[in-house]
């Protein structure tokens, strides 16, 4: 599976969402699929998308907050699933892209991923109520729509090609996107809690 | 147990005061009270921490989306932090406001802390972080004010560092 498709299998859904994501590849292949007001992308700071998402899911608990994240960044911040686990956000649904490798860096260094650690177990462990391993576009497909419909906690790994597209570059720049992003949170805001500005 | 509680609720009420609705910590000695009291209060949202760079995200994602928080943590967390202060407050440009116990100062009889505390302001200033002292009750309320302000104007990190002589009674 590539993780473009696995993307593109759901983006519908995802697209109505709001976004997190990690550093790397995905990010550009998000973009490329199309970019929403929701969509947020977390350059750098690697190993953070989850604690940025939620901060977003306990702050705002009408909104619905996917992560996306990766094998090296989540290897990177494993406390953050024992972190989601005791807060449990209802709202937010963590996708971990594992390719087993660090892609971005040019040559393929293996993670532990690909010698046999298992992030969905590990998030299970963590106590994470609901995760998968998803090896099909189909199967991330409905693993993701089933997560959102039961508004739980989750973390799918999803395991694609270590294969990435020729560049990172996205034509929105990082604090461009962080300041759309807020704004577009702000717009969302029901009234009856609207706050001063920043 | 010689942590101040007094000095703590003074803290404590000043981040109320502030509007700050949630605070992620990492629990040490000097900030069990203040751990106590956000638990204890149904108004605030608690993220009790796995290692403190988390607090960082999730300052960042609370400041996103509309709510104030801060991050309360021991100088070591702050070391322990310093890419998440880098590569996401200080990038992104988000307010953090950091509220850090300096322990390791004159005063300190743990020789493990001493380190930390020998370095804690030399990493602030290499970060180009501003930061205060917060030694007396008559610092707390006026410095988280002046700090939160200057955070929120210049959309980056602000450090409070509590001292030993306003969290611990020697």
């Amino acid at each position: 599976m590539l993780r473009v498709d696995a993307l593109r299998a759901i983006y519908p859904e995802l697209s109505r969402c709001i976004v997190v994501t990690n550093m790397g590849f995905a990010p550009a292949e998000l973009f490329s699929l199309g970019h929403q007001q929701g969509f947020f992308y977390l350059w750098h700071s690697m190993g953070l998308a989850s604690s940025v998402g939620l901060g977003i899911a306990l702050s705002r608990p009408e909104l619905q907050v996917v992560v996306i994240d990766g094998d090296g960044s989540l290897l990177m911040n494993l406390g953050s699933l024992t972190t989601l686990a005791r807060y449990r956000p209802a709202n937010l649904v963590h996708v971990v892209f594992d390719n087993e490798v660090l892609l971005s860096v040019g040559r393929s260094f293996t993670t532990a991923t690909a010698t046999g650690t298992d992030l969905a177990a590990m998030a299970t462990a963590a106590g994470v109520p609901r995760t998968a391993t998803c090896r099909t576009e189909d199967e991330l497909a409905r693993a993701f729509a089933g997560a959102l419909a039961a508004r739980e906690l989750s973390t799918l790994v999803a395991k694609v090609d270590p294969v990435g597209p020729a560049s990172y570059f996205i034509d929105l720049h990082y604090l461009e996107s962080r300041f759309q992003f807020q704004r577009y949170l702000r717009q969302l805001r029901p009234a009856a809690s609207e706050g001063g500005p920043d | 147990m010689p942590v101040s509680a007094p000095n703590s609720q003074i803290i404590y009420d000043a981040l109320k005061a502030l509007g700050i609705r949630l605070l992620s910590v990492l629990p040490e000695t000097w900030l069990v009270h203040l751990v106590t009291l956000a638990e204890e209060d149904p108004e605030m949202i608690l993220v009790r921490l796995a290692k403190e760079e988390e607090g960082v995200g999730i300052s960042a994602g609370a400041h996103l989306a509309g709510v104030k928080s801060a991050l309360l943590m021991q100088n070591h967390g702050l070391l322990a932090s310093v890419n998440g202060i880098v590569s996401l407050a200080q990038l992104y440009r988000i307010p953090l406001l950091m509220l850090v116990s300096h322990r390791g100062g004159f005063g300190e009889e743990h020789p493990w802390q001493t380190e930390g505390g020998g370095v804690t302001e030399h990493v602030l200033d290499a970060l180009r972080i501003p930061y205060l002292f917060l030694d007396s009750p008559e610092h707390v309320a006026p410095r988280l004010r002046q700090a939160s302000a200057l955070a929120e104007a210049s959309l980056k990190p602000v450090a409070l560092l509590l001292g030993r002589s306003l969290m611990w009674e020697d």
